[in-house]
């Protein structure tokens, strides 16, 4: 029953998304604004596995989006569009750069290892701005979403939304799952005490590295669904800038479960969004707000209800 | 004698100019409890962490059953059974005192490579956890985050993640420091119940525990060990004696306090 209490904010929110549609959230340009969210959470969730989980705190997330991204500019440009390919493609092409980049990264850790992911990240970045056959610096508009066994059900923005919803909670569910297995547990414990954990006979390294590559692969996937959602790919996907929002969501959220990534994601967007609307000079606004969140709220907007909690018994 | 379980041979060890560990051998057999005195500043901890690994060598060998391990990393002795206790508590706060403990199990429990099945639905690591935190006195507090615990129930905890891992031999790097007098007197209760069951190097600034516990001691003064043997006769030994000259905490000419 705890185990599910724990649960209960994630869930809810995945409930949330899953009848939004059919509470008066239809409209094209909502569900087009809940699809890049989600999908943004999904890569947030891969990265609060790295934080949260590892204590690995990565300044290069977005170049793992990027590869997904990329996967199938390249193969759109080569007339492969059928997401059976394309998605594997993807997904592997974010976790081979995860996996080589990793190799080296996960060796250091702190300070060292932001600096280390930032800068495999800027590579990743200026690569794609030289791809002159893809855009360059310009970006590529794909000719159209992937097809689906032939079919074009990721043009269809009610599908796509739940294609979303889908990939978002099973990345959830695999990061949740991986928390809690031995894997996992020995991972919390070199985040927790490294030292402790290589005395009881535990190499950091091998978990840290398969954990690095996992959060990897899921970012890949997050990357060719933001290419499908924009249909259009651009090396500023990459930028250290995105890594840094993506980071952001996972802190305003909160490290200490899965789910701050989520309601980090979610959040970020949304207030984005909004913000844009109500004065042209919002990014100003849009700081000071994400300043005072990381001040006031230690444990990130996940930690808000205990928060409020211990402020009433303190009366 | 028996074939030494952990054996030293000619270890050195410099901080720039000044020798930490000065050509210390010793040998470590089966089944006794080796303690280590001396001094602040004797190079105890160094010792205790260039055998645990934490610390390379300058020169010398370190030999666990026969093997040689001086040039081996920490998680890899571990593995070959050596146990360490740290003199500054080192528990993962986050974790419950169960989780701490079932953490040592797994090590020795298979791989660690498994992602599906949830770590603590796993019943042979969590009786194996049990055990050990009731051996030392903590099994009522096993759902307590390490962190929320109080320092000598921490000490207990370091002790039951050392004994967990079933160590064929066991670094016990000041198990008593900063314990009060209560939780000195439980701490002592708990290492003498595991006398004779494994093998221990102890390193205690706590004089009575040293002479109440140990069956041979060792005196490191300056890094270089001054004399080793059998309990009484370090008492009785006057070079100990006067390395120790000025310390008030040190009962040597006392009567044996057991």
């Amino acid at each position: 029953m705890r185990a599910l209490k724990a649960e209960l904010p994630a869930l809810l929110l995945l409930g949330v998304l899953a009848v939004a549609p059919f509470a008066g959230f239809g409209e094209g340009y909502v569900l087009t604004l809940m699809a890049r969210a989600m999908i943004l959470a999904m890569a947030a969730v891969s990265l609060s596995l790295l934080v949260g989980g590892a204590g690995l705190v990565s300044m290069g997330h977005a170049a793992m989006m990027g590869f997904g991204a990329y996967a199938v500019v390249i193969l759109d440009d080569a007339r492969i569009v059928e997401a059976h390919v394309v998605l594997p493609v993807a997904i592997l092409a974010a976790a081979g750069f995860a996996l080589v980049t990793g190799a080296v990264a996960v060796r250091t850790s702190g300070v060292h290892f932001i600096m280390i992911t930032l800068a495999f990240g800027q590579m990743a970045f200026f690569t794609a701005t030289s791809l002159a056959g893809y855009g360059g610096d310009d970006g590529y508009t794909l000719y159209a979403r992937n097809t689906v066994a032939g079919g074009r059900l990721l043009e269809n923005k009610l599908a796509f939304h739940y294609v979303c919803l889908g990939a978002l909670a099973a990345a959830w569910l695999l990061c949740r799952m991986l928390l809690a297995s031995r894997f996992g547990r020995v991972l919390r414990a070199v985040k927790g005490n490294p030292m402790r954990a290589q005395a009881l006979g535990f190499s950091p390294y091998p978990y840290r590295l398969t954990a690095y590559v996992i959060a990897g692969a899921i970012g890949g996937a997050a990357g060719f669904l933001f290419a499908n959602a924009t249909e259009f790919v651009a090396p500023a996907y990459i930028s250290w800038q995105r890594s840094g929002e993506l980071l952001f969501m996972v802190i305003l959220g909160g490290v200490a479960g899965l789910h701050g990534a989520l309601i980090g994601a979610l959040g970020f967007v949304l207030l984005e969004e909004w913000l844009s609307h109500q004065w042209e000079h919002w990014r100003i606004l849009f700081g000071v707000l994400l300043i005072l969140a990381v001040l006031f709220l230690p444990n990130g907007l996940s930690g808000i209800p205990a928060q409020v909690a211990k402020g009433l018994r303190r009366g | 004698m028996a074939e030494a379980l952990l054996s030293l041979r000619g270890l050195q060890k410099r901080f720039g100019g000044l020798a930490v560990t000065d050509d210390v051998s010793l040998d470590v057999t089966p089944g006794e409890i080796h303690a280590i005195i001396g001094p602040n500043g004797a190079g105890k901890t160094t010792l205790i962490n260039e055998i645990s690994g934490v610390l390379p060598v300058d020169a010398g060998q370190i030999h666990f059953d026969g093997r040689d391990i001086t040039t081996l990393p920490l998680h890899r002795r571990a593995r070959l059974g050596l146990a360490r206790s740290f003199q500054i508590t080192s528990v993962i706060p986050a974790f419950t005192a169960l989780e701490n403990t079932a953490l040592a199990v797994q090590a020795g429990a298979g791989s660690s490579f498994r992602f599906f099945r949830p770590a603590s639905t796993e019943a042979r690591l969590n009786q194996a956890a049990m055990a050990a935190l009731d051996a030392v006195g903590l099994g009522a507090r096993a759902m307590v985050p390490a962190g929320a615990m109080s320092h000598g129930e921490k000490r207990q905890l370091e002790l039951a993640i050392a004994l967990a891992t079933e160590p064929r031999l066991l670094l016990l790097d000041e198990p008593l420091a900063g314990a009060g007098p209560e939780e000195t007197e439980r701490l002592i209760g708990i290492l003498r119940s595991l006398r004779g069951r494994y093998t221990i190097v102890l390193v205690e600034h706590d004089m009575q525990a040293v002479f109440a516990l140990a069956d041979r001691i060792s005196v490191l003064v300056y890094g270089r060990v001054i004399a080793t043997g059998p309990t009484e006769m370090i008492r009785a030994n006057p070079e100990v004696k006067r390395a120790y000259l000025g310390e008030d905490d040190l009962p040597l000419a006392e009567g044996a306090p057991c």
